[in-house]
């Protein structure tokens, strides 16, 4: 018999809960700290997000946290741009020369500066930082992530998956999750797939390969990139000729029943409205005309409105001739879908079956914003889920668009057993704020850069229709550019279209590589110089913790810390971390104090964003005798208002009992920190579902400081702002579309969905390039940040091209072998694999593994930068030419979003001798390299 | 060589379900950290760590395959893959020091570091290839079921269990008393044929696996269109389903 071990360790001095940072879900853990050291990670089983459970990215947190990569000091750069060489320089240089940068922009022309955030759960304040600055050029990088998903989600209903909404896991029969990312509510995803595995509900996913949650999903559609929109269509279509839909819902909560004004004018397809500007629908009760909103009105979706020659139709017959249209029946979609027309007739049963045969019964009276009381709340036990793989397409807006309408079909949003908002949805369109243009030298933006366009009023155009922004978001290029265009930041600058910049400043964003689409090309152009030796982009700063790719093109580097090390607010201002039932923020906090011995150390983002807002006197960063307004970012969380009472956390206000609004508590982080680094306040029962429509619900968010007033609103079936840019496309109004563009917006910006091929499909021989590609996020991987990480980096070191079996036997392959990757844009070889569980004209390959060698500490003969690759060189951020001299960005015509997945190729074999192509200089490593060996504990064993 | 006990009056052990596991490695790399950190044992090193060829110690890994059955499409399991705990463990009788041992109490099969000698024997004779020789420790690592934590009175009750089975988010992993046919891991394997692996190696094992559910459509007949005779067609039909509100 052995020895004994010991079965009772006591690991830790103290545990500290705080938030996790590995990926963009924001979980609850508890940090294990010894010795002033993290010692283990495991998650917080208190924690609205993810009620104990943890990632294989929050497990392996530890080592991102002693990661080798970690920046230890300010750098200057030395060597010619892309080198990596820098010098190593004092917090007190670095601030002077940012200042030294920024300040003469902000006196001249503030828009100069184009300040763009990646990774950033702070936009609260980065926002506020730019919108004080002056300049527009500002967002975060949700343009080239899943805007189209959040816009049309926000226009449609007011919400949207992930952040703002997510099934009902405990009441949902079936749930169909289309084209979902990993890493977008990834915790909770794989919860409730838990849950409804556990009692038998069904999960179908509709996804080109069937790989990670499509796995273990009961059926698989195999469809084909793009064609989501199409499915979604004839799905309507099928319940519509069956008369399979909640017409009672359609009428009472959404715009079914609202007439669209059939005058010829500048009003056509505009609601048509009384004279105090409320909707109009016939009243079934007298066949006349009445406000929707008004008490005990029951809205017809047949009857229209004759008048004036015209008749003014429902918002519903609209929508039935464009869902009837034959070119949405099963039959006619099947082959473009890569789906048989009987699976798709039989997916619509299946819908039509767990909505309406047995429906959720909740016994919850509820009175709704008519004033008509309910007894119990009625829901459809029929959920989606949807991400990145219908987003970014360049026709994802009007999918994702297409989708909620299924949804508002079949009764399925805000009811039980369908799809719910998160606190501080719902939350429409037109409660959303507008983005604000530049204002000239010295000024503050009246309002914040991003926002949410009404019509073409709310555009950032100059008179004649050009683009006051550097990425182009709110011109008629992307009208709906709510999260902002990133991926077209460095692009454009370099072409100075619409105009040069001259200090791009990015906080955490790895545009020198996976973050940039043509990632050679964007390296070129960050180094590219003028004929006079300056660089055509003339100043670059970069914040980050770790030493990236783009870390090598900055000029200036100012150090971040790790999660660990600094406070953040994940605040209702911002992307919360509200589930259905409980409205919800939470902070990080510095669980171990910075540490870079022999180095000047690093300050957290934040804290040095605010220093240099008052080094700049910018204001609401400085008090009235010009010191700084805040010590750090700690205290602007806890002393910042944006509205008298409304500050970035919502918890413990005032004396510390208020909730939602109330002055600024002193003592709120130490509230935070003991209970566990997030705060609830648990929605009442009466106001959990029908929210837009409930009054307890509107009652209760105005209460808590979500909204100033309660303000239900209709689900939009028919988009209002998307027609008024159509109205502006016909001629009407002053401000008009330049020439070029004013077809495509007349066609896109369809106040109903509808499903156009994608641009680049359109654009290229298809015949040539007759593969679709794809990227997919591991689960164990979050972009760039795991290969820095010595036990991730283990799971995924390297990737692989996956080509369908009849493709790997049509060219000839063998294991091992490498393939000639080509499209539209470029070319690039790599080692590929075959997969039988994928649609048959698609290839895949995991996103973001493939590395520049020299970069994250790692040893340039990494697997990573041997054999891992980026598709991102195949994808050009510009359609190809159209032989018309102009930049057409590949990104969705309505939003901007990047269409990352409209690429097309064709797979060749590769030679025996091929090697990874392209390849690049190894970059320099100014934090050098990793330990040859980790031994993780080994301190306390 | 080493004797096993003859039988245990525990036989913990883990339940992993393969229907639900989604292939995520959350268990991989919670007990990767686990049991680094807890100081109950070596550290699971890792060597090159930032090179050309990382080899570290896992005492968990999941694997993806992908299996295509007689009819249907193509499908992909993953199969996580650590100790099962063998009452018939050859990796005990294998061992020439003792070192490898199966509690008498609850069944779960350690080593005894001190007594390790690095033989690699019991690797060797283990079918599963659940154990690793740690690279820089040079003794044999194995899934301990976190024995430091499932009595450690340190943790809150609720967290005595193995790290995956406390960071799996699908629920996928259920640990407990397989002995006992009345606990809730027996009764789950029970209900949904929970199975040996590698039954023919004779080895007994102690975790079972509940294998994936049927794929596929679910067979639901198409809809009926409205009928098309039906007097004002789809509209006439809306106005009727309208006046039944």
């Amino acid at each position: 018999m052995g020895r004994a071990p010991d079965l009772a360790p006591r690991i830790a001095d103290e545990v500290r809960r705080t938030t996790c940072y590995m990926c963009a879900c924001r979980c609850g853990i508890e940090v294990h700290v010894k010795d002033g050291q993290v010692r283990h990670i495991e998650g917080n089983r208190d924690h609205p997000v993810n009620r104990g459970v943890l990632c294989a990215k929050g497990s392996a947190g530890v080592m991102q946290h002693n990661s080798p990569a970690r920046l230890r000091a300010p750098l200057l750069r030395t060597g010619p741009r892309g080198s990596g060489e820098f010098r190593e320089i004092s917090w007190d240089e670095a601030l002077a020369t940012a200042t030294a940068w920024l300040q003469p922009l902000r006196a001249t022309a503030p828009e100069k500066l184009a300040f763009f955030t990646g990774r950033d759960q702070s936009q609260g304040l980065t926002g506020w930082w730019a919108q004080m600055f002056g300049t527009p050029n500002y967002a975060a990088h949700g343009g080239f992530c899943s805007v189209n998903m959040a816009a049309a989600g926000i226009y449609t209903l007011g919400g949207a998956f992930w952040e703002f909404g997510a099934t009902d896991w405990e009441r949902t029969r079936l749930l169909v999750m289309f084209g979902v990312a990993e890493d977008h509510d990834s915790n909770p995803i794989k919860i409730g797939l838990g849950k409804l595995k556990a009692r038998g509900a069904r999960v179908i996913a509709v996804n080109p390969v069937r790989t990670g949650y499509a796995a273990v999903a009961d059926d698989w559609i195999a469809i084909t990139p793009g064609t989501d929109g199409l499915l979604i269509l004839a799905l309507a279509q099928e319940l519509l000729r069956a008369g399979r839909i909640d017409l009672d819902y359609l009428a009472r909560f959404t715009d079914a029943g609202i007439l669209i004004d059939a005058r010829e004018g500048p009003t056509r397809g505009l609601y048509l409205r009384d004279a105090e500007g409320r909707p109009l629908v016939i009243d079934r009760r007298t066949g006349a005309p009445a406000p929707w909103e008004a008490p005990g009105v029951a809205p017809d979706l047949a009857r229209g409105l004759a008048e004036d020659g015209v008749e003014h139709l429902p918002v519903f017959r609209h929508l039935a001739l464009r869902l009837l249209d034959p070119a949405h029946a099963p039959e006619a979609v099947a082959a473009r879908c890569g789906v048989p027309a009987e699976r798709i007739r039989a997916l619509a049963a299946e819908l039509a079956a767990a909505a309406f045969e047995a429906p959720v019964v909740l016994p919850w009276p509820w009175t709704d914003f008519r004033g008509e009381r309910h007894a119990a709340m009625v829901g459809r036990p029929v959920s989606f889920h949807a991400m990145r793989g219908i987003s970014a397409h360049s026709n994802g807006f009007q999918t994702a668009r297409a989708l909620h309408v299924l949804q508002c079909l079949l009764g399925a949003v805000e009811t039980p057993g369908g799809f719910r908002f998160k606190p501080p949805c719902p939350r429409p369109a037109a409660a959303q704020p507008r983005p604000h243009g530049a204002r000239g030298p010295g000024q503050p933006l009246a309002g914040p850069p991003l926002g949410f366009p009404l019509g073409p009023d709310d555009l950032l155009v100059d008179a004649e229709g050009r683009p006051q922004r550097i990425d182009k978001a709110f011109s008629w290029e992307a009208p709906l550019a709510v999260h902002g265009l990133m991926h077209m930041v460095i692009a454009n600058a370099h072409a100075g279209d619409p105009y040069p910049v001259d200090t791009l400043f990015l906080y955490m964003a790895n545009m020198a590589w996976n973050s940039s689409m043509n990632t050679a090309g964007t390296m070129r152009m960050l180094a590219d110089r003028r004929p006079d030796g300056e660089y055509v982009i003339p100043r670059i700063i970069c914040a980050d913790a770790y030493s990236s790719e783009m870390v090598a093109y900055a000029d200036l580097v100012l150090p971040d810390t790790t999660y660990l090390e600094r406070h953040d607010c994940i605040s209702l201002l911002d992307r919360p971390i509200s589930e259905p039932d409980a409205m919800a923020d939470a902070i990080r906090w510095p669980v171990v104090a910075p540490d870079r011995p022999g180095h000047a150390g690093v300050r957290p983002f934040q804290s040095v964003l605010l220093d240099l807002g008052a080094r700049l006197g910018l204001p609401g960063m400085v008090a009235a005798d010009g010191s700084p307004r805040y010590r750090d970012y700690a205290d602007y969380i806890v002393n910042h208002e944006r509205r008298p009472g409304i500050g970035p956390l919502a918890g413990w206000r005032g004396d510390g009992t208020a909730r939602g609004r109330g002055a600024p508590n002193p003592g709120q982080l130490d509230r935070y920190i003991a209970a566990g680094g997030f705060w609830q306040a648990h929605v009442p029962e009466e106001a959990a579902f029908f929210k837009p429509w409930n009054r307890a619900w509107q009652d209760w968010a105005t209460a808590m400081g979500l909204q100033d007033r309660p303000n239900p609103y209709p689900f939009a079936l028919w988009v209002e702002p998307l027609r008024r840019f159509q109205l502006a496309a016909e001629g009407h109004g002053p401000r008009q579309p330049p020439e070029h563009l004013r077809a495509r917006i007349r066609a896109c910006l369809d106040p109903l969905p509808f499903w156009p091929p994608a641009l680049e499909e359109a654009a290229v021989d298809a015949a040539a390039f007759p593969l679709h590609a794809l990227t997919q996020r591991p689960m164990a991987m979050y972009h760039s940040w795991g290969s820095q990480n010595a036990w991730l980096r283990q799971i995924h070191g390297e990737n692989l091209l996956f080509l369908p079996e009849a493709v790997w036997r049509q060219g000839g392959f063998a294991p091992g072998d490498w393939a000639v990757v080509t499209s539209p844009s470029g070319s690039i070889t790599v080692p590929v694999a075959p997969m039988a569980a994928q649609n048959a004209a698609t290839v895949w390959t995991w996103n973001a593994i493939g590395k520049r060698a020299g970069a994250w500490a790692l040893d340039p003969a990494a697997p990573e930068a041997t054999r891992g690759f980026l598709l991102n060189h195949l994808i050009g951020e510009l359609l190809p030419d159209q032989g018309d001299g102009r930049r057409w960005a590949n990104s969705d015509p309505v939003t901007g979003q990047a269409a990352w997945f409209d690429l097309r190729v064709r797979v060749e074999r590769a030679g025996p001798d091929a090697r990874l192509q392209p390849a690049f200089a190894p970059q320099s490593s100014p934090v050098g390299r990793g330990p040859a060996v980790v031994r993780h504990g080994g301190l306390w064993r | 060589m080493t004797a096993l006990p003859g039988r245990t009056e525990k036989s913990l052990g883990l339940v992993i379900d393969l229907d639900t596991c989604v292939g995520c490695q959350a268990c991989a790399v919670s007990c990767k950290e686990w049991n680094s950190a807890s100081g109950s044992h070596a550290p699971l090193a890792d060597l090159d760590a930032y090179g050309a060829a990382p080899a570290g110690t896992f005492l968990n890994r999941v694997h993806s395959f992908e299996v295509t059955p007689p009819e249907g499409p193509a499908v992909v399991v993953h199969f996580p893959r650590s100790c099962l705990h063998c009452a018939d463990a050859p990796c005990v009788t294998v061992c020439p020091t003792g070192a490898s041992y199966k509690r008498a109490e609850d069944g779960i099969v350690l080593v005894d570091e001190a007594a390790c000698i690095g033989c690699g024997l019991c690797a060797w004779a283990c079918p599963y290839g659940a154990r690793e020789l740690d690279g820089a420790e040079r003794v044999m690592k194995k899934c301990t079921l976190c024995v430091d934590r499932i009595y450690n009175d340190a943790l809150p009750e609720a967290d005595r269990v193995p790290a995956c089975v406390k960071a799996c988010p699908t629920g996928a992993r259920h640990f407990g008393d397989l002995a006992d046919p009345g606990s809730a891991v027996s009764r789950l394997v029970a209900a949904r044929g929970g199975f040996d692996l590698m039954p023919e190696q004779g080895t007994r094992p102690v975790n079972k696996y509940l294998p994936p559910r049927p794929r596929g459509p679910s067979g639901q007949a198409p809809l009926e269109p409205l009928a098309a005779a039906a007097p004002g067609g789809f509209l006439g039909w809306l106005d009727r389903a309208l006046d039944r509100l």
